[in-house]
């Protein structure tokens, strides 16, 4: 697959200015919308996990029409409530040093220099609001005995600022966010469509004005229009078949966008969790993430020796390799995502891993049992050992857990600028759907962060200055037949083709080739394998899938043949996009570029941009390049030894 | 193992549904209950059948979309265990298993084992939240909670709305859930102000939906994956007495 | 197979707030017809404790027995004309059971209407095992019970000694172990009243919002042992006549 270079872009909304004034300046700028008007303008929010929930809620509490959508049975069930660990914010509660300039640099330098100054820095200022948001909210997090609101640390931070639920704290931001959105539902100013599905973008003169969505239980197709579209729609680590997110995560919503123009942004960029269940057979249909707060208590470590096939309790203390201590004494088990994964994939590719096929390691607790207790082991991690239980059958009390890095989290998503407005006018994109605040690595408790930060208070001003101009007038019949053409085109053809292989089976082998090739570790040789089989493998879906079933009514299996076609076009795009940039940088690890002892290694002379992938009718794709500047924060060799 | 599974079939709410018999081999102890499932239904998207309907997403007992009643009992034996969360180890070979969607008039039957839960939504939005529009907010620690009431909120809060609670209870009622969400926010300095009103409307609603009343048999806790406690549906009592006079 | 095409479920719709108000809002709602069963629950219980205390003064011999029947029929006297107190306790026991008994119906019409459809698979208690699930029908049989015996011992209709008879000889007469069969549906009854009270003595608490944590726990075991020492106490009377140790 090859691809042209085109212009570059700039994002034009950043105000220029202290970093500290931008969000300030940008709000005052930004034009009002009448009230009386608010009520005539109509807003589509596709998804109600924090992201899109939190801007529903807040949209329709302004006064707009707000109609949403999800695939779930309730908004309730997004997936942003299985997250787990915290929610970072600058309140420096602790007084441990902690400012919103240091969350600031944190991100930028966790993100491997690959993330936008000027929105990263909003992000840290506006974290402060979210935690009062969710408070006064009722967000049950946890407190001292004071009363007052205690803190971790999280994922590679030295300071403690970041709050949480014990293990479920996506689940209560998430509820939060669900309730204002029921209440304005009840208010009558957010009309909520569960269980459709968006399958296709409306653009009308240039701008986005509707969605094409089916009604999973009558199958019915349908329209809806607006002045503006705001997709919320979540990652796409489902491209991996095994990952941590839910089985109906997907890439539709915001493959479609780019189909009709939107700017893809750093689509390789895929972040894997080093602390997941490990796969325990063919059988498996998903992954299942172990808090990485895990990691604060317990030991990581494998065999010294390889194919040592003894049980762990047998295993001497100076024939274990904890090897994350030995390699960065400095941050030990407590190093960033990216480095623990690929130093876990490191010594099972020595042969020293555990467990079924050798694709795991040992996090073990008995120091931390002996130390603390087995109670104040089970206080703090009662919830999570007890789910480990119940997956593997073994007990963690006992015998040290196994875990192996999953795919969790996508950095990448539609390129959008400053307002978070994509290259389509009208078209917003928020939360893990957009590339944005995280440049190539994301840290820990930071994508609940900035979820709930463009729901609640970014996109509902940013989007007042593009809907100023508005109502925008009819849309054109055609755009709409044509986007309605398209979305009975796909469904017709998959219910047609009647081969002899499950949806279910293809999007397994898919998954296999991008972990093989494009996961943990990438090469230009991998890569370029890949780009050869993806392209034959859909080739051979499209004519050989088999779909049950009818257009009409629930047809569970519909659905997901037709998320996997659209997983498979943007598998290709995130190899090329991992081809392209040569250089290793946050989750991004190409084999060619580390350092001498094996450290991801950038190339900031050419890579110190933002992809941004257009997609062409022709098939060959464009390359925008977004010049990144770092003026606040100097671009060092992230080390953590 | 090898089993045989009574699966309640049903193509749509008009049908009547029958119970059909499948077997299933080779099923690896490891499995999950719903990868079992999906085993069946790969085979049966093969042989040109319509694969059996279920709701998941998540896959690991939080989202609450999962949910089935397996041999009597709904999201299984297993004491608090999502469907998604139940693995096969906890069956023998040769087991015949019956799974049946959740029965209560207020959850219709959308297809096979998937029901309508759009009543948990509106009982929701009858007063489960507490009014705060974003922006408004004073700053988080200028209202100290004492942390056994916010312990307490929070047991309260993680019910992840799966409705086992409904489909074991013998007078289908909801007051599990409906008593939770009201537990969770009374509990709260910040819920005091609608307390009142919100304990009314929500048990309204609930009685509008047409949910049973309860009768304190305790089902409902005894299945609910996320062992909510019946102490909800005493505060809940409670509250609504002070409420209603 | 071939799907038809399904409609969607119909939204229930949502009511006009302020909600329904007052007392005729409150007995419509499923937690005030909790609240009525409780409360006219708690006083047949307390009927109950006080009949049983009453009925065990048999033991002090007849005189002490039917002087009290006598008693209860005069107290207050002068003062209040003669029967005022049992009249009254009369009228709130009728309406407790007509109270308890309407709360119970129409919640057992909501659930019946809740539930139309039963589980194929046999359902197996999780919670409290089957007590709970005699409360209906057990109820059916006490009343059933109180029926026979307001007519055996209260208007001696079916009692071998009739209306004019003293009700110590009523009782005698009553439980003679050649009518076993009486002193047998009686022993049903009452274990049947011991299995509501198992659990309706706890529940009313639960209903009326005062159980709580480590306090349920309590109650149940409250409930327990004061179900059980009303079983006995009540089953003492009948037994005793059957053995002979009281004639
Ligand atoms: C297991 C796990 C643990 C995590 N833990 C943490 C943590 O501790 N801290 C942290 O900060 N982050 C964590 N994350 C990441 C974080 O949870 C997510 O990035 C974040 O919640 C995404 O929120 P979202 O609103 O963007 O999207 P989601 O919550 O994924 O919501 C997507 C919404 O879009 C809808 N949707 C999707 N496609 C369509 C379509 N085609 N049509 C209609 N609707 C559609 C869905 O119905 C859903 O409502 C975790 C992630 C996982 C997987
Ligand atoms: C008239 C016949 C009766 C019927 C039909 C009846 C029925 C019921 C029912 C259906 C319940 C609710 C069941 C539950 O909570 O699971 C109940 C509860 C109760 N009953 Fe009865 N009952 C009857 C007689 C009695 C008597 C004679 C007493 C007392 C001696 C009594 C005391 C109670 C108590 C204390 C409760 C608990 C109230 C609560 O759950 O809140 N009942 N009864
Ligand atoms: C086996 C044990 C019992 C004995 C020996 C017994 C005995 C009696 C007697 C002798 C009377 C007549 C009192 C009088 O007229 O002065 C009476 C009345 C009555 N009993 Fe019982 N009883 C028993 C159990 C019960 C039970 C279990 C109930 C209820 C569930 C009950 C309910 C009543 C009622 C409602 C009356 C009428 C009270 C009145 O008129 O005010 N009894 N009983
Ligand atoms: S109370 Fe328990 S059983 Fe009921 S919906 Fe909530 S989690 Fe499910
Ligand atoms: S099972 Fe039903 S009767 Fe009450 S205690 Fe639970 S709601
Ligand atoms: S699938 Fe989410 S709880 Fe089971």
């Amino acid at each position: 697959m090859n691809y042209t270079v085109g212009e570059p872009i700039r994002d034009t909304k950043a105000p220029e200015g202290p970093i500290e004034d931008r969000w300030d300046k940008r709000r005052f700028s930004a034009k009002l919308v009448n009230p009386a008007n608010k009520r005539k303008l109509n807003i589509i929010v596709v998804g109600t996990g924090l992201a899109g929930g939190s801007a529903a809620a807040t949209l329709g509490e302004l006064g707009y029409k707000v109609k949403s959508f999800c695939y779930q049975d309730s908004p309730r069930r997004a997936h942003s409530i299985a997250a787990q660990g915290g929610i970072n914010a600058a309140k420096n509660y602790r007084g441990d040093g902690d400012s919103i300039h240091r969350l600031f640099y944190d991100t930028v330098k966790g993100g491997d220099f690959r993330a936008r100054e000027s929105n990263v820095y909003r992000l840290a200022q506006v974290s402060v609001n979210i935690i009062d948001q969710a408070v006064a909210q009722g967000v049950p997090f946890a407190r001292e005995y004071g009363g007052l609101l205690d803190t971790r640390s999280f994922g590679g931070a030295q300071v403690s600022r970041t709050f949480y639920a014990r293990g479920q704290t996506g689940q209560q931001l998430l509820l939060g966010a669900y309730q204002a959105l029921e209440r304005q539902i009840a208010a009558g100013t957010v009309e909520m469509h569960t269980r459709h599905e968006m399958l296709d973008l409306v653009i009308s003169d240039g701008r986005a004005r509707g969605v094409i969505v089916r009604d999973l239980v009558t199958g019915e197709i349908e329209t809806h229009l607006a002045d503006a579209v705001v997709l919320a729609t979540g990652g796409y680590g489902n491209v991996f078949f095994l990952s941590t997110n839910a089985k109906g995560c997907n890439t539709t919503a915001i493959w479609r966008a780019h189909r009709r123009g939107a700017y893809f942004g750093n689509p390789c960029y895929t972040q894997i969790h080093p602390t997941c269940i490990p796969v325990s057979g063919d059988h498996q249909s998903k992954l299942t993430l172990m808090s990485e707060s895990l990691r604060n208590d317990g030991r990581v470590w494998v065999p010294l020796r390889k194919g040592d096939d003894r049980a762990p309790g047998d295993i001497p203390e100076h024939e274990r390799d904890y090897y994350l201590e030995r390699i960065y004494p400095a941050f030990g088990n407590l190093v960033p995502r990216d480095i623990a994964s690929r130093a876990a994939k490191n010594v099972c590719d020595e042969g020293r891993g555990v467990g079924p096929g050798g694709l795991g390691v040992y996090l073990d607790f008995a120091d931390a049992i002996g130390r603390l207790g087995r109670d104040a082991v089970e206080k703090k991690y009662g919830n999570l050992f007890e789910m480990y239980e119940r997956i593997t059958g073994e007990d963690p009390y006992v015998r040290p857990m196994r875990i192996y890095p999953a795919v969790h989290y996508t950095m990448g998503g539609l390129w959008v600028d400053y307002d978070l407005q994509s290259t389509i006018p009208g078209l917003f994109v928020i939360g893990e759907a957009n590339f944005s605040d995280h440049g190539a690595n994301r840290l820990g408790a930071s994508a609940l962060m900035q979820g709930l930060a463009d729901g609640y208070f970014v996109l509902p001003t940013t989007i007042g200055d593009y809907l100023a101009n508005g109502p925008f007038g009819e849309v054109e019949q055609e755009a709409v037949d044509e986007a309605l053409g398209q979305v009975t085109g796909k469904i017709g053809r998959l219910l047609s083709t009647s081969g002899n292989r499950t949806a279910d089976s293809y999007h397994r082998e898919l998954g296999k080739i991008m972990w093989e090739y494009c996961g943990m570790e990438r090469t230009e040789e991998s890569l370029r394998k890949a780009l050869e089989r993806i392209p034959e493998l859909r080739e051979e879906f499209w004519n050989n899938v088999k779909v049950p079933g009818e257009e009409e009514g629930l047809n569970q299996a519909l659905e997901r043949a037709g998320r996997v076609a659209d997983f498979f076009d943007l598998a290709e795009l995130m190899c090329l996009d991992a081809l392209h940039r040569t250089e290793s940088c946050g989750g991004h690890f190409r084999a060619e570029s580390q350092t001498e002892d094996g450290e991801a290694l950038r190339d900031d002379e050419n890579f110190a941009y933002v992809a941004a992938w257009e997609h062409s009718p022709e098939g060959t794709p464009v390359l925008h390049k977004e010049e990144l500047d770092y003026e606040y924060v100097h671009m060092t060799q992230r080390s953590y030894k | 193992m090898n089993l045989t599974l009574k699966v309640w079939r049903q193509n749509g709410p008009a049908d009547s549904g029958r119970m059909v018999t499948y077997q299933v081999e080779d099923v690896s102890p490891d499995m999950s209950f719903l990868e079992m499932l999906d085993v069946l239904n790969e085979r049966l998207i093969l042989e040109g059948d319509d694969p059996v309907a279920f709701d998941h997403d998540c896959r690991e007992g939080i989202c609450g979309m999962c949910g089935m009643v397996i041999n009597g009992v709904a999201h299984g034996e297993q004491r608090a265990t999502t469907t998604c969360q139940l693995h096969m180890r906890h069956f023998k070979d040769g087991d015949t298993v019956t799974i049946e969607p959740w029965r209560a008039a207020p959850f219709p039957v959308v297809k096979d084992l998937v029901v309508d839960r759009g009543a948990f939504d509106r009982i929701i939005q009858a007063g489960g939240f507490i009014s705060v529009p974003a922006g408004s907010a004073p700053d988080a620690h200028s209202i100290p909670v004492k942390k056994e009431n916010a312990d307490d909120a929070f047991d309260a809060a993680t019910c992840i709305g799966c409705g086992a609670c409904v489909a074991a209870c013998p007078n289908g009622s909801a007051s599990l859930f409906t008593a939770a969400k009201i537990t969770h926010l009374g509990l709260l300095p910040q819920g005091q102000p609608e307390r009142d009103s919100r304990v009314v409307a929500m048990v309204e609603q609930m009685d509008l939906e047409g949910f049973g009343g309860c009768t304190n048999t305790g089902e409902c806790t005894a299945v609910c994956p996320k062992g909510i406690s019946l102490d909800v549906i005493s505060q809940m009592n409670r509250d609504y007495l002070k409420a209603a006079n | 197979m071939v799907t038809p095409r399904t409609t969607p479920p119909k939204a229930q719709k949502t009511p006009k707030r302020p909600g329904r108000q007052g007392l005729s809002g409150f007995l419509r709602s499923s937690n005030g017809k909790k609240a009525v069963m409780a409360v006219s629950g708690a006083v047949l219980v307390l009927f109950l404790i006080g009949h049983m205390v009453g009925n065990l003064k048999i033991f002090l011999g007849e005189g002490t027995f039917n002087s009290y029947a006598e008693w209860l029929r005069t107290v207050g006297e002068p003062a209040l004309p003669a029967r005022t107190m049992l009249t009254l306790t009369e009228i709130v026991l009728a309406l407790a059971v007509i109270a308890h008994m309407w709360s119970a119906v129409s919640l057992a019409r909501r659930a019946a209407k809740a539930r139309p459809v039963k589980y194929a698979a046999r359902r197996k208690s999780q919670a409290n095992g089957y007590v709970v699930h005699t409360m209906r029908y057990g109820g059916v049989i006490i009343v059933l019970f109180v029926v026979w015996h307001l007519l055996d011992l209260t208007f001696g209709a079916v009692n071998p000694k009739g209306y004019d008879a003293t009700p110590y000889d009523r009782v005698v007469a009553g439980f003679d172990p050649s009518r076993w069969w009486v002193t047998a549906f009686y022993v049903v009854a009452l274990v049947m009243v011991g299995l509501h009270l198992r659990h309706g003595l706890w529940s009313a608490f639960q209903t009326l919002g005062l159980a709580n944590g480590r306090a349920r726990h309590l109650l149940n075991v409250g409930a327990a042992v004061l179900s059980t020492l009303l079983v006995l106490g009540f089953l003492a009377v009948p037994l005793a006549v059957m053995i002979g140790a009281v004639k």
